[in-house]
């Protein structure tokens, strides 16, 4: 083991590993948080807490994360290269350590232009691969990036984030040998809609033999209603829904497209997890999370493994 | 090249409010290239100068010149002769002209005309597009001959991110994605692998990190 980390135990034995997601609030609401966390615990081994997400300001991360710890959940701590530099990022990962932090994904963020400060300067000091290289160089040689040693260094289990669906599709799979190559030891994926293509991406991830070397796990995001599904297909950047699926949740009456959309998420994982190299999910229920329950225990990943 | 866009009439009208007798001075560098402040553009911002000042009922004595490099200590001494007798210099050149002036001439006011963009390429009639940000430790040996510094919305150096569409950028359609570009390159050049080779963090001294920079050659002192 590389670390303490919960997730880093449960895919250790094997079984596929789950994790949620708590969007922190825009604005000083701990109670917000604790709501969201609540409803996970016991369905996830882990529980993403985003940064910034979507380029708006919302609750730090680590602030949200620390929340999380109190309530003996385990927090994946996101960290966007977008809004700090690598003294910052730096200087956040000793105290979320210092919190019992262990787990952190690391991303270079949506650009500012999509949030609500476009306006704002966009740091990008590092990006996210050059981030999982500092994360590890920190926990593996005990060194700052800038080269001086570190007193008990940070041991962190370190995430990045996948995307199959963005193009180049062919230069997909060596980005993520990229991440590899830089000490990444789990990937989170894009929300997955389109199996067919996922499938095709992991049977490359599969043939360098890059899934043995990092934990995959595919993205999930059931969809509330077919204007969501329109939504995501048309306006989110790295996106790929197919026609069939917007058209399934037309096909339905408007009050029951939110079940629908649950539906289609637990087939999707019933589907997702014969895939070679998928070695858990992590289901981002954005503003939804007190369906995660139900989605973990139809999708068979309940009860939760004791690690 | 350096390129650079006229202010808004309002705005430069607004800078030299109060002024009766202005010196207009462009570049035949850059500028002039990219049609942002030339002889050219000097002569039509000195008529619409004193078009506007017309309308509002004032006189307005602009006289133009134009240099030629505004950059340049000798050329700017050119100006010295007509300093006296105006009441603020109004530059057409980049940034770097407008500071020439200003330091050449300690007791003149000048204004600048123009906003400067970008160190930029023409892709055609009328475009220019940002190539090179003077990062001071150039990198596009590695990538294929394109800047993932100036052209990659996010700075990437190891990228495409996953918003990467159509071989566009997340940011807009208009923009091309820097990586897949890179990535077409590369392929042209029969280096793909290189591509997983990691470019670590990058040390930004030579560039604006390390303050404002300067370069000294002794053999030319
Ligand atoms: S790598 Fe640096 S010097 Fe080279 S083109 Fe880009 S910004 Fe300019
Ligand atoms: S889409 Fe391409 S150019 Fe735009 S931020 Fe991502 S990698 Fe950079």
């Amino acid at each position: 083991m590389k670390t303490e980390s919960v997730l880093e135990k449960v895919f250790a034995t094997g079984e596929l590993a789950v994790t949620g997601e708590c969007g922190p609030p825009r604005g000083a609401l701990p109670d917000v948080v604790k709501n969201k966390a609540a409803m996970l615990k016991g369905y996830v081994d882990a529980v993403n807490v985003t940064d910034n997400q979507t380029a708006m300001v919302r609750m730090s991360s680590f602030a949200a994360s620390v929340f999380l710890r109190q309530m003996d959940l385990h927090p994946v701590f996101q960290m966007v290269t977008r809004d700090r530099n690598r003294l910052a990022m730096q200087s956040d990962i000793l105290g979320a350590y210092s919190h019992g932090i262990n787990t952190m994904l690391c991303l270079s963020g949506d650009h500012t232009q999509f949030g609500d400060h476009a306006m704002a300067a966009n740091v990008h000091d590092l990006d996210s691969v050059q981030l999982i290289q500092t994360v590890r160089g920190m926990r593996d040689e005990g060194r700052f990036q800038g080269g001086a040693e570190i007193k008990n260094p940070p041991k962190m289990f370190i995430g990045a984030a996948a995307n199959p669906f963005a193009d180049p599709f062919e230069l997909r799979v060596a980005r993520l040998a990229k991440k590899v190559k830089a000490g990444v030891d789990f990937i989170q994926t894009q929300c997955i809609y389109n199996i067919d293509k996922f499938e095709t991406w992991m049977e490359g991830v599969c043939k360098r033999g890059l899934h043995e070397e990092v934990y995959i796990m595919a993205g999930i995001t059931p969809m509330k209603s077919a204007g969501m599904a329109r939504y995501m297909k048309k306006k989110v950047p790295g996106m790929d829904v197919p026609d069939e699926l917007v058209k399934r949740m037309e096909g339905v009456p408007k009050e029951k497209q939110a079940q629908e959309g649950i539906d289609i998420c637990v087939e999707s994982i019933e589907r997702l997890r014969e895939v070679e190299g998928v070695s858990g999910f992590h289901i981002m229920a954005i503003e939804w999370e007190e369906k995660v329950p139900e989605i973990v225990q139809r999708a068979g990943l309940y009860p939760r493994p004791q690690v | 090249m350096i390129t650079a866009e006229r202010k808004p009439m309002d705005e430069i009208m607004e800078s030299i409010d109060g002024c009766g007798r202005i010196l207009l001075v462009g570049c035949n560098e850059c500028v002039t290239v990219c049609a942002a402040g030339g002889r050219k553009e000097v002569a039509l911002l000195a008529s619409a100068l004193q078009m506007a000042s017309m309308k509002k009922g004032r006189a307005l004595d602009v006289r133009e010149m134009t240099l030629e490099r505004q950059c340049d200590p000798e050329y700017v001494e050119e100006l010295a002769p007509h300093i006296g007798q105006v009441d603020a210099v109004l530059s057409m050149a980049c940034g770097c002209g407008v500071q020439e002036i200003a330091r050449r001439f300690k007791t003149t006011r000048v204004f600048p005309a123009l906003n400067t963009t970008f160190m930029g390429a023409s892709e055609g009639p009328g475009i220019w597009a940002e190539r090179c940000q003077g990062c001071g430790d150039c990198l596009l040996g590695l990538t294929g001959g394109i800047c993932p510094i100036a052209r990659c919305a996010k700075r990437l150096m190891n990228g495409p991110c996953g918003g990467s569409g159509n071989g566009k950028c997340e940011i807009s359609d208009d923009v091309d994605c820097a990586w897949h570009l890179i990535w077409e390159r590369m392929k042209e050049l029969g280096i793909e692998d290189r591509y997983e080779d990691v470019i670590s963090a990058k040390d930004w001294r030579t560039g604006r990190g390390g303050g404002p920079r300067r370069i000294v050659r002794e053999d030319l002192k």
